[in-house]
């Protein structure tokens, strides 16, 4: 069991990791403005090729775009705004990037949980079936299925999930199944064969008994190490496909902002996608050490 | 037993019926047009529209003085009962109905569409709407002797004024709702970004049809925010979207071939599709290049040696036509029909070239000091009918001996390239033309302008034939009448067709998608191709569509 | 070699040898335009029929196999030798720089990579010919996609750090770098060459992705990516089932190389 003075130490790492994280984040924020910043077609607009515009409004265009111009202040300013909470305004969108983030969020978030939920369910399913039946025609089929998806492009599962009228999160959940299944399979039969779990099945002991007494809590930490890893993953998969489904999440909102070159959306998309999959690896290498150090 | 089976399959036939009577006089008026939106609305207020897809809501809710009819391309009255231009252009005096309410109930008089045109022409906004007024500088004089009258008096002549007037929907001066509330058939209800915007009908519009029954017929329209075309496509083979407004070449085939009834070709609309060569003289090229992309020679035996018929049989399925100058066919007015029309000759392009200096070894064409020619054409990313257009371009002149590159890049780069660094060689890119009227071109032809593409912002024009347009231009927009601007344009398109500065390639048709649950549409060659008359369509009955959505 | 690694590796030989002689395999260039025969379907002149220029679609198949096979390995080699670095490092040298080598793994992994791809492609001068083009596309995926790698080299780097030959060496005043060369990094060897062909189908899959986005090979170019875009459009599939052989041509590759390859960790 985990002893309760180790709860204090936990807290402080916890928290440590926090503001490295967020730090860390921040950074990540910066780093995509100045690439965006200094991208060719920064600044430009479609509309400048429209000839209804006179001249003076071109020109009023240009200086508009111009405000942008410094990295440093920009720097500045986004930074004090977002102590603020305030994320700026969308260039391409005319909105405040918060609502935007709000209202997208949400979206991406239940396709990924529900495509992680339904990729882990399946990926374990099967592997606790392949691994009571552990029969060769099993297997092979088993393996055969998770090859194929493997070796399926995630733009093609995409628009395979438009064409076939199946929500963003299966799309996703096909995605990430085939990384979890083999790893999970092979976390599972490796718990199977330990001495002690062969010992009680010789003993007699029921198959449910090992599977929960013996072999879950010794796979236990890498699987919740998996599990930060997994969302990791679903959160970087769901981006493009989202952009090709066309769902209204953060993946649409971050290709529309990459193509108009959108510095206070890409900057803010960038800094929320970093948190999560940072904080998803994080809590994933906590809880697996924090299991680690508590078992028996 | 029976006679308990006989009664409820009677009850069930009397309550089935009234469902379907009023299914049936549903089908008379009501319902809810639904159909896509490819971006997000920028803005509701019809002063600063530029996108299209505000333009798309403006053109709905928007009440106008003048209203273009897209199938007769003639002019009708709007909110204005008569009008007269006068003073060549400078001023244009209205006559407006009496006793109209905006969809808020606010009274609209002649303050409403003074108040209009003020912020409109406030030198502060930059609009296209505004600009395509500003013909000179100074303020507008705007005076109202009447709530039913208004004379509006611009600094300079403004050259198709009335027609102008298509694009200026008419602001509440005092209304609480400012832009939210509107004088057109219908008025934005609710709009959940990044998921659709809902238009209610406006109880207060002043337009009756025929037989003195208020119009629009619709409920509410439905706009749906679809950025994918193919997901768009899918949704109307589905029945849940009822038009797609512009389709392309082969996603109109793929609908044909399923629906020949929903899908309407309306013939050649007034976009093109043109190829240019960078000729600006402080660009990074080499000056070897930049003297082939100044010879006129060069030019012309290029557009001679692309198979244009070709383009449009592959890659537009055959629904585009060849071009040749800036004015579509479509456009029957400005259409200078004494042009010759395109020619594919690669012997003659040959011989052009020959005259210009250049030799064709049989597989290579050099230039007269020997340098191979070869140059590189960029395009706009995900478009694949320019993508195929560059790859068939590619193989016609590597008939002729020159070698040409494709480069795709993402719009931002690409437009950065072609108005701000100069660093490309040749260019392919559409146009899209909203105004029948090519004064809306004057950008493009002064040679002092933003858009005069192969080498804009020149202090003076850098040959003849440029300074010969930029009089032309001059002269047809201070021209009293439409007979002398258009023996102008005539005179700008036979220069285009000698100098080639932009290689016309292809007019797409004007394709739209329209569910036969849709009664009245008649699809036109101008935009809105498919719901120019949305006022007047109907919702009917339709199997593949189920339950009316 | 179990049978079904050794079948998987007799189709990967022979795709490549056929890769490799596709030139002459090829009944016309991937670029020449038949153009009286668009959208055609097979036919002796063209086995696989034509695309919507009326280029023959089996030579288009055998060059962009090449393509895609051949530059694969590239970028996989590039990102290995990346990872290899970068986790080596981390793991021998441990604390502060093996946290931060992490953290900026998993940060590089939140960036808008697409982003990059297309500045790099905006930012190469035009006149750079087509398969040099191609080559750096690649290569941008090489350098982008190490992350993958660097944990579970970084890993085993880490075990390898405590083993008693390390020590002794340590022990001995051997430099870090000549710790890392001489004695960690051919301890690992046998990692690299599994992360190294474990890449390859996955740098397939994006290059392939990347092309149905529009953003990798570009065109006339084939590839399979570019090749699967005329997959779009779904309901003539069934008129025309020819059009699926670049997916499966694909999944067949990709499956073979994870047959062939030692089971992956998650790693991505």
């Amino acid at each position: 069991m985990i002893e309760i003075k180790k709860f204090p130490s936990l807290f402080r790492l916890a928290l440590r990791r926090s503001v490295f994280l967020v730090c860390l984040g921040l950074c990540g924020a910066l780093v995509s403005a100045t690439l965006v910043r200094f991208a060719p077609g920064y600044g430009v607009e479609e509309r400048e090729l429209d000839p209804r515009w006179s001249a003076s409004s071109v020109e009023a265009l240009r200086r508009q775009q111009a405000l942008h111009q410094g990295l440093p202040s920009f720097y500045f300013h986004y930074l004090s705004a977002l102590a603020h909470g305030d994320f700026g305004e969308s260039d391409s969108l005319k909105r405040p990037v918060r609502d935007l983030l709000r209202q997208r969020l949400p979206v991406t978030g239940s396709s990924v949980l529900r495509g992680l939920g339904l990729a882990w369910l399946s990926a374990s399913l099967l592997a606790l079936l392949g691994l009571i039946s552990r029969g060769w025609l099993f297997e092979a089929s088993a393996m055969a299925f998770n090859s194929l998806l493997l070796s399926l492009p995630s733009a093609v599962v995409a628009m395979l999930a438009v064409h076939l009228r199946t929500p963003v999160f299966f799309a996703i959940a096909v995605v990430v199944f085939p990384r979890l299944y083999s790893y999970i399979r092979n976390l599972l039969l490796r718990a199977y064969d330990q001495p002690h779990v062969l010992a009680a099945r010789a003993r007699g002991v029921g198959s449910h008994v090992i599977l929960c007494r013996h072999v879950l809590p010794l796979a236990a930490p890498p699987l919740l190490a998996l599990l930060g890893v997994s969302f990791a993953i679903s959160f970087g998969a769901a981006i493009p496909i989202e952009a090709l489904c066309d769902s209204p999440g953060l993946g649409q909102l971050a290709w529309h902002a990459a193509l108009g070159r959108d510095l206070p959306l890409i900057v803010n998309v960038t800094l929320v996608v970093s948190l999560v999959m940072l904080a998803a690896n994080f809590f994933a290498d906590l809880a697996g050490r924090t299991i680690a150090e508590g078992a028996p | 037993m029976i006679r308990r089976v006989s009664v409820v399959l009677s009850l069930a036939i009397a309550f089935c019926c009234p469902a379907f009577v009023a299914a049936q006089s549903a089908g008379q008026s009501g319902g809810e047009l639904h159909f896509c939106l490819h971006g997000e609305p920028k803005t509701f207020n019809p002063l600063l529209v530029e996108d299209g897809q505000s333009e798309t809501i403006r053109y709905l809710t928007g009440g106008v003085l003048i209203r273009l009819n897209r199938q007769t391309q003639a002019l009708e009255p709007g909110l204005a009962v008569s009008w007269k231009v006068s003073e060549g252009g400078r001023k244009i005096s209205f006559r407006l109905r009496t006793g109209l309410h905006f969809s808020d109930g606010t009274p609209f008089t002649s303050e409403d569409v003074a108040y209009t045109m003020k912020a409109l022409m406030d030198p502060q906004l930059h609009s296209p709407t505004g600009d395509s007024f500003r013909s000179g500088e100074g303020q507008i004089a705007v005076q109202t002797p009447s709530a039913d009258t208004i004379v509006v008096t611009f600094p300079a002549p403004v050259a198709g004024l009335e027609r102008l007037f298509d694009q200026v929907a008419i602001l509440s001066a005092h209304s609480p709702k400012k832009e939210m509330a509107v004088l057109g058939p219908f008025y934005v209800a609710d709009y959940n970004p990044g998921s659709y915007v809902l238009l209610q009908r406006n109880t207060n519009y002043w337009k009756k049809d025929k037989e003195g029954k208020p119009v629009p017929y619709l409920d509410s329209i439905r706009l749906d925010i679809q950025r994918n075309h193919d997901i768009e496509i899918l949704r109307f083979r589905r029945g849940e979207i009822h038009l797609i407004n512009s389709l392309d070449a082969d996603l109109f085939d793929r609908l044909q071939k399923e629906s020949p009834a929903a899908a309407h070709d309306a013939g050649p609309s007034l976009d093109s599709e043109q190829l240019w060569f960078n000729q600006v003289p402080t660009a990074a090229l080499a000056d070897y290049k930049k003297a082939w992309f100044r010879s006129t020679e060069f030019r012309k035996a290029i557009s001679l040696a692309i198979n244009r018929a070709d383009l449009s049989r592959i890659v537009y399925a055959g629904h585009a036509r060849p071009a040749y100058g800036p004015i579509s066919p479509a456009n029957h007015f400005w259409f200078n029909s004494a042009l010759p029309a395109p020619q594919y000759d690669s012997a003659a392009a040959l011989r052009l070239l020959a005259r210009a200096g250049f030799r064709f070894d049989g597989s290579t064409l050099r230039d007269g000091l020997g340098n191979r020619v070869e140059f590189t054409v960029i395009t706009s990313t995900g478009n694949k009918p320019r993508e195929q257009m560059v790859a068939m371009i590619q193989q016609d002149l590597s008939q002729i001996g020159i070698k040409v590159n494709m480069v795709t890049l993402d719009f931002p780069s690409l437009i950065e390239r072609i108005t701000r660094t100069f660093d490309y060689e040749a260019c392919l890119l559409g146009f899209t033309n909203s105004d029948i009227d090519p004064n809306s071109q004057m950008n493009v032809w002064l040679s002092s302008a933003e858009n005069h593409q192969w080498n804009p912002r020149q202090s003076k024009p850098a040959t003849a034939w440029e300074a010969e347009i930029d009089r032309l231009m001059q002269t047809q927009a201070s021209a009293t009448s439409d007979k002398k601007r258009k023996a102008d344009w005539d005179r700008v398109q036979q220069i285009v067709a000698e100098q080639q500065p932009f290689i016309y390639l292809i007019n797409r048709d004007a394709m739209s998608a329209i569910s036969p649950a849709v009664i009245g549409s008649a699809p036109s060659v101008l935009d809105p191709h498919a719901f120019w008359n949305a006022d007047v369509l109907r919702l009917g009955l339709d199997p593949s569509l189920g339950a009316q959505k | 070699m179990k049978p079904l690694q050794k079948v998987a590796a007799s189709i990967l030989c022979v795709i490549f040898v056929l890769t490799v002689v596709a030139t002459f395999l090829m009944p016309a260039h991937y670029a020449r335009q038949f153009r009286d025969i668009p959208n055609a379907g097979p036919s002796t002149a063209h086995p696989l029929g034509t695309d919507a220029l009326g280029r023959d679609s089996l030579s288009r198949l055998l060059y962009g196999t090449r393509v895609s096979l051949l530059l694969a390995p590239a970028a996989a080699l590039l990102s290995t030798l990346i990872a290899a670095l970068l986790g080596s490092a981390a793991g021998l040298l441990g604390g502060w720089f093996e946290r931060i080598v992490l953290a900026a793994t998993d940060l590089s992994l939140a960036l808008p990579w697409l982003f990059l791809l297309l500045v790099v492609r905006a930012l190469l001068p035009l006149d750079v010919p087509p398969l040099v083009s191609v080559v750096i596309a690649f290569l941008m995926m090489g350098l982008l996609g190490w992350q993958a790698s660097v944990r579970v080299i970084c890993a085993a780097a880490r075990g390898v750090r405590d083993s008693d030959f390390l020590l002794l060496a340590r022990s001995s005043g051997c430099k870090p770098v000549r710790l890392l060369l001489r004695h960690v990094a051919p301890n690992l060897r046998p990692l690299f060459y599994a992360q190294f062909f474990i890449s390859i189908p996955l740098f397939i899959l994006t290059e392939a992705n990347l092309s149905i986005l529009g953003l990798g090979v570009m065109e006339p170019m084939p590839s399979w990516g570019n090749l699967m875009r005329g997959l779009e459009d779904f309901s003539a599939l069934s008129a025309n089932p020819w059009r699926l052989v670049p997916l499966v041509l694909l999944v067949i590759v990709v499956m073979c190389f994870q047959l062939v390859l030692p089971s992956q960790e998650v790693t991505q």
